[in-house]
């Protein structure tokens, strides 16, 4: 059996449009009768990826694998990269601009959330390049392994 | 499941307006009718309101069976009162109640104040519940919720029903004062929507129905408003306050409690998108969510008469000469159990595609395939309401690809082996010019 590959451009002038590719991955996955907490984890992780590509990176692409026993979130941006990774994991920080925030994002819990929604979770970043990251949210492990790693960070 | 929502294959013509309105996409056009898809049908009654040719209809219990019984009560909804221009005098439209043929009523706004009061304890005593909680007052909502955000069944708020409450302080007050036994005693509910209608036949929270009947508000109002013509000086009837009759239209449910802190979304597609939102994890800052399928609430239901922004003005016109609430009732905190739902609420996945998941996945590929081969005009030609739930409808056995009439043609043309079917194209299909403007 084929992984399920789906696509979704995310669109960096659209605000009110975040959101959606998650909203549709919570469709497919429903479909298939993926359990509704896994669901919404899923859901967390794309939708907290997307906000961010929409504020720090002018948007992007998402692309989600369905495996009858996981699903991989590559959530893939040509935006200014992450200088500090680990601080950029710390909740509450945010380099989000002004605007965004009274617009009621840029709480600095977009990477955290991701982390900690996520079984697997990869980044890889360059500055002036951009930035890819992976999740993999299992549908059955009842462990979560809940290991981190970055990688290309220059 | 049986709903209240149902077709009149007499005046039904075929035409594809309700499936395109569906919420659900539960309706398909099937030989010439509308069918609606049971398990997936929440009795919004999206579909009553579009008909053009008032072909959907609820079914509800006529007032002839009133003589089923010896003694009979009327619960009128608060959303009744919204239906009368000029009114200034609750007690004209209750006394009607009584002149069209029923002995007693029991307000369903009475029911609803203690709802909201039970309701003030729960939020401080519930402290473990996710927030926000979500109000069980709209059977479309719980519905809605059960089928497509189970994740946030344990936000909603399980308290019986207003008409529920009502319809149980009136079998048994009646029962004392008449000495009759409970089942002489008939109970309806007069409702302002399909929902109800189900929702009192098939209680959500209780085992077993506590009304005995529903009958639609409309067919009540045609009868009313002739009594109510020769109605002057009527008795004091009414029980309830301006916070249970201000149940009738969206936000007045939320500002019965003293929590600041609430949204009231109205409107079908408004529900399902906040839903969407907090299942998305996105933290709204309040403790309790209103939530009306209908617009401007149950004012806005399809068993109303007058137009909803109407009946919405009518209700706060009303409000605003009647106290607050009515006399203070002890609220102890057995009321509390005493109103609490008896069965839990239940996950009714109505979207899986096939139990095994990988077979599921099987099927979604061929889903995703087939919608790109179809013309994606979603015209509804083949009785579905978009191409994806055609593709959907065929992976699942339910349709074939023979039933788009474009894939029909394209099979035509190929057996023919003519290109002069094609030279005729309906206007979407016609090739864009190069110097098109657009």
């Amino acid at each position: 059996m084929d992984v399920m590959h789906c696509t979704y451009d995310i669109d960096g002038d659209d605000f009110t449009s975040a959101g959606e590719a998650s909203g549709k991955m919570k469709r497919v996955l429903r479909k298939i009768g993926v359990d509704f907490e896994i669901i919404r984890r899923c859901a967390i992780c794309m939708y907290e990826g997307e906000i961010n590509m929409v504020i720090h990176a002018n948007g992007g692409t998402a692309d989600v694998y369905v495996d009858v026993d996981s699903v991989k979130i590559e959530l893939k941006d040509n935006g200014p990269g992450i200088p500090n990774l680990d601080l950029a994991m710390q909740e509450g920080y945010s380099t989000a601009s002004e605007e965004v925030r009274n617009l009621g994002f840029g709480a600095g819990m977009g990477l955290p959330n991701m982390k900690r929604y996520s079984d697997e979770i990869t980044i890889a970043t360059r500055l002036g390049e951009g930035t890819t990251v992976t999740m993999m949210v299992n549908f059955n492990e009842k462990v979560r392994r809940g290991s981190f790693e970055s990688c290309g960070n220059s | 499941m049986n709903h209240a929502v149902t077709l009149d294959k007499e005046k039904c013509k075929g035409c594809t307006t309700c499936i395109k309105h569906c919420p659900m996409g539960a309706i398909r056009v099937r030989n010439g009718l509308a069918h609606i898809l049971d398990e997936r049908c929440i009795d919004c009654g999206v579909c009553i309101k579009v008909c053009p040719h008032k072909a959907k209809k609820a079914v509800c219990d006529s007032l002839e069976r009133l003589s089923e019984f010896e003694y009979n009560i009327a619960l009128p909804a608060p959303s009744l009162y919204g239906q009368f221009h000029n009114l200034e005098d609750i007690n004209v439209v209750l006394q009607g109640l009584l002149d069209i043929g029923f002995d007693w009523l029991y307000e369903v706004s009475k029911g609803a104040e203690i709802i909201s009061s039970v309701t003030r304890q729960y939020i401080v005593s519930e402290k473990d519940t996710p927030r926000p909680l979500i109000s069980s007052a709209c059977p479309t909502v719980v519905r809605l919720i059960s089928m497509r955000f189970p994740k946030l069944l344990p936000n909603i708020i399980t308290l019986i029903a207003p008409f529920e409450v009502a319809a149980m302080n009136a079998r048994r007050e009646a029962a004392l004062r008449t000495g009759l036994s409970a089942d002489k005693i008939g109970v309806f509910f007069i409702t302002p929507c399909p929902a109800k209608v189900t929702a009192g036949r098939y209680p959500l929270l209780m085992e077993k129905p506590v009304v005995d009947g529903v009958i639609s508000m409309a067919e009540v109002y045609k009868k009313i408003l002739l009594a109510m013509k020769k109605i002057k000086n009527p008795p004091q009837l009414s029980q309830s306050g301006a916070m249970g009759i201000g149940w009738a239209h969206s936000g007045g449910e939320s500002s019965a409690l003293p929590q600041k802190q609430s949204i009231s979304v109205d409107g079908v597609d408004n529900v399902i998108n906040i839903l969407e939102d907090l299942e998305n994890g996105v933290l709204l800052q309040v403790d309790f969510l209103e939530l009306n399928a209908c617009n401007q609430g149950c004012v806005g239901g399809c068993l109303t008469v007058e137009n909803p922004y109407i009946a919405q003005s009518n209700i706060k016109h009303l409000m605003e000469s009647l106290p607050a609430s009515s006399p203070k009732m002890e609220m102890g905190k057995e009321l509390l159990l005493e109103l609490r739902g008896e069965k839990p609420l239940q996950y009714s996945p109505t979207l899986k595609l096939d139990d095994d998941r990988a077979v599921a996945m099987k099927k979604f590929v061929r889903i995703e395939a087939l919608t790109q081969k179809l013309a994606g005009l979603d015209c509804g030609s083949c009785g579905a309401p978009s191409c994806r739930a055609l593709a959907e409808d065929i992976v699942l056995g339910h349709a074939s690809e023979d039933d788009c009439i474009f894939r029909l043609r394209e099979k035509m043309q190929k057996l023919t082996g003519s290109s002069e079917a094609n030279e005729y194209l309906p206007p979407p299909f016609r090739k864009r010019e190069e110097n098109e403007e657009n």
